[in-house]
């Protein structure tokens, strides 16, 4: 009977870590913990290019993550790429609406993600409306083609 | 020449022949299943000899395997840089990978091959059929709980490597090497996804343990009842089971991430 | 007239009748034909050399083979064409006793007694407890509840799996080569029990053995088989004073006979001859 006892309790003593484990996996090392998973609204933003942009990239403002990109689609109509961002419902009335978006680079190599630059209106962004003033991302050959050209420009004129 | 072809046909039809009296066995260990809800005792006593003294082996092996992984990815990332992306490095190695593959490993090494020599030595001796003529079906008896039970275990012994592991990799990254601790867990939380990663992670070693199991069980219960008959048998199981995780894993990964 | 009435009333009478029993391992045939009836409440032995399937016998008598050809009946059902539902029903009413106790060793002498109980009733514990205990006592054994079955000796393994084996109280016991390997005092002690039992409990017992002395001293009846077929039949007396040449050779354990000492081979001096060529 008792080593019955002991046998029960070490099982549960095992499923108890097993799933302690499975917990921390879940919550502490992967980004479920610090996924905002409560109620969203949507922002539609568009840009000329999106550069390496990807769904669920964070959406932030002065640096702090307010939301996640959701989708990302090509419109064939005005030739832009149209980005749709879930901003965390506690932000509803609170961001201008002629606010500005960009795409930024998280370090030289890093992840991209939106950043917005709250503007000065007084009307905000409500559901399903649209960030009209945006900046593309930053396309290093692009970047680097300019400079080329703008020194050879240089050269010329002198 | 001919003996060549009649040698390989042999075995061919021996293989193709093995293969379906393990599949038949999934039916009555499903069965059995019915068995175990009525008595969970049954199942009980099979966690504890097959997860319970697995525990320690599994634990040791994911702290060590965390604490390699961080120095090693340290000398990579810090010739460029990246040092920051080191919890990450380890998280995903372990979680994706190494968490489910190695505890299978260790796993059919250590709890499969003991539940194969002690299905095989209760068939050598008799047990099983004496279970029989005492109208107790041993497939379920006998098989179905220790098949549940590492059915169980291997998900959950998965998850205790993993997570030791990212402390072993913590220890060495964060205290030996002086990797910043917040960039360390932040780069880990950012780029560990939880249904690519994790679920992931776990969906493998499911499918993991219940082949592992399942082989060693069969194994057991297939083997010739002499004492060379079970040895052969609990060395097929080792080989087995790791041929099947391995090439599983490759197949599961395609399947994920690829 | 009268003798096949006779043969007919003990025909019904048996607990086990076996007709046309054909069953093959591989290429060989090991019962060939083989027509036997068990008689209830008594104790047959079925003989025969090593090697001529007496396990099998069993085996196929609890339904854990299927003969290729042939019927076998216990106590008036097909054994082979029953549902494994109705088949386990019939073999709680069997016990067996194997040749090395196949007690279950994770579990001590008390819990294997309880096994069969333990699986098939509801009994509360208090009863459980003192059924074991009567069944040990009736083996000599309730001193030894506490023990795990690797401590125990050959003979006392063996008896202990005869108590479980009547812890469901059978209406049939069968007993594979119940004396193989014991001293003789524990043989003794066997062969008792085994009286005892079946004339106390109105058993009927089934014996594969070889042990041609112990067999005979205690068996009402006697099947003797060789080459998958009954050669001699009868009660010991008969078969003790006539028979074939065989049996007299078998029971007597004389060495040369119909069964050769010699393994079939050719010549031994053809063989001599041709290990020194090479």
């Amino acid at each position: 009977m008792n080593k019955k006892r002991q046998i029960e309790i070490w099982v549960g003593v095992f499923m108890a870590i097993g799933f302690a484990a499975l917990f921390l996996l879940a919550m502490q090392i992967s980004n479920l913990g610090t996924a905002y998973s409560g109620d969203t609204f949507r922002v539609i933003a568009r840009f000329d290019n999106i550069g390496g942009l990807k769904v669920k990239a964070p959406v932030t403002i002065a640096g702090v993550e307010v939301g996640r990109v959701q989708d990302i689609r090509y419109d064939p109509d005005d030739f832009r790429a149209v980005v749709v961002m879930g901003v965390q419902a506690q932000y509803l009335g609170k961001i201008p609406d002629d606010s500005f978006a960009k795409i930024l680079t998280a370090g030289l190599l890093g992840e991209q993600y939106v950043g917005i630059d709250p503007g000065g209106s007084e009307s905000t962004l409500k559901n399903d409306s649209e960030i009209t003033i945006t900046q593309s991302a930053l396309v290093l050959e692009e970047v680097v083609g300019q400079f080329i050209f703008g020194k050879g420009q240089e050269g010329a004129s002198k | 020449m001919l003996n060549l072809f009649a040698s390989l046909g042999a075995w061919g039809m021996e293989s193709l022949t093995r293969l379906g009296r393990a599949h038949l066995l999934l039916f009555p260990l499903l069965r059995g299943l019915l068995d175990i809800l009525r008595r969970p005792r049954l199942l009980v006593d099979q966690l504890y000899s097959v997860g319970v003294l697995t525990i320690l082996i599994i634990a040791v092996a994911g702290l060590f395997v965390g604490m390699v992984l961080g120095l090693q990815g340290y000398n990579v990332l810090s010739r460029f840089g990246g040092e920051t992306a080191l919890g990450f490095m380890v998280a995903a190695s372990l979680v994706r990978e190494l968490g489910p593959v190695l505890t299978a490993l260790l796993f059919a090494g250590r709890a499969g091959s003991a539940l194969t020599a002690e299905i095989g030595l209760m068939k050598a001796t008799e047990q099983l059929s004496g279970l029989e003529m005492m109208a107790v079906n041993p497939e379920h008896r006998v098989l179905a709980p220790r098949f549940f039970a590492g059915l169980v275990s291997v998900p959950l012994l998965a998850a205790i490597f993993s997570c030791l592991g990212v402390l072993g990799g913590w220890m060495v990254g964060g205290g030996l090497l002086g990797v910043d601790q917040a960039a360390f867990w932040n780069g880990m939380q950012e780029g560990i996804d939880f249904h690519d990663d994790v679920v992931n992670g776990v969906i493998k070693s499911v499918v993991f343990g219940f082949v592992c199991t399942w082989i060693a069980v069969f194994q057991g219960y297939d083997c010739l009842p002499t004492s060379e008959g079970v040895s052969r048998a609990t060395t097929r199981t080792v080989v087995h089971s790791s041929l099947a995780v391995l090439g599983l894993d490759f197949v599961l990964t395609a399947l994920m991430f690829g | 007239m009268e003798t096949m009435q006779q043969s007919a009333t003990e025909s019904d009478r048996s607990l086990v009748r076996i007709r046309g029993l054909r069953f093959r391992r591989g290429e060989r045939w090991i019962f060939d034909g083989l027509d036997i009836d068990i008689p209830r409440d008594r104790i047959t032995a079925i003989m025969g050399p090593s090697g001529t399937g007496k396990t099998t016998l069993l085996k196929l008598i609890g339904g854990q083979l299927v003969p290729d050809e042939g019927t076998v009946e216990v106590d008036g059902q097909n054994v082979h064409a029953l549902s494994t539902a109705e088949l386990y029903r019939l073999r709680m009413r069997m016990g067996m006793l194997f040749q090395s106790g196949a007690l279950l060793t994770d579990l001590s002498v008390f819990e294997n007694v309880a096994f069969p109980l333990r699986e098939h009733t509801r009994l509360t514990e208090s009863m459980i407890r003192k059924l074991v205990l009567l069944k040990l006592e009736a083996v000599g054994l309730r001193g030894a509840r506490d023990l795990m079955p690797s401590q125990l000796s050959g003979g006392m393994a063996r008896r202990v799996a005869l108590a479980r084996a009547i812890a469901l109280d059978p209406m049939m016991i069968m007993y594979d080569e119940p004396f193989t390997g014991q001293d003789p005092i524990s043989m003794g002690v066997l062969v008792q029990l085994i009286r005892q039992l079946n004339d106390a409990a109105h058993l009927t017992s089934i014996m594969v053995s070889h042990d041609v002395a112990e067999t005979l001293q205690i068996a009402d009846r006697v099947y003797v088989i060789s080459d998958g077929r009954v050669v001699e039949s009868g009660t010991p007396e008969q078969l003790g004073e006539g028979g074939s040449d065989w049996t007299r050779q078998f029971i007597n354990g004389l060495p040369d006979g119909p069964v050769p000492f010699h393994y079939p081979a050719p010549a031994l001096s053809e063989d001599l001859l041709e290990g020194a060529q090479c």
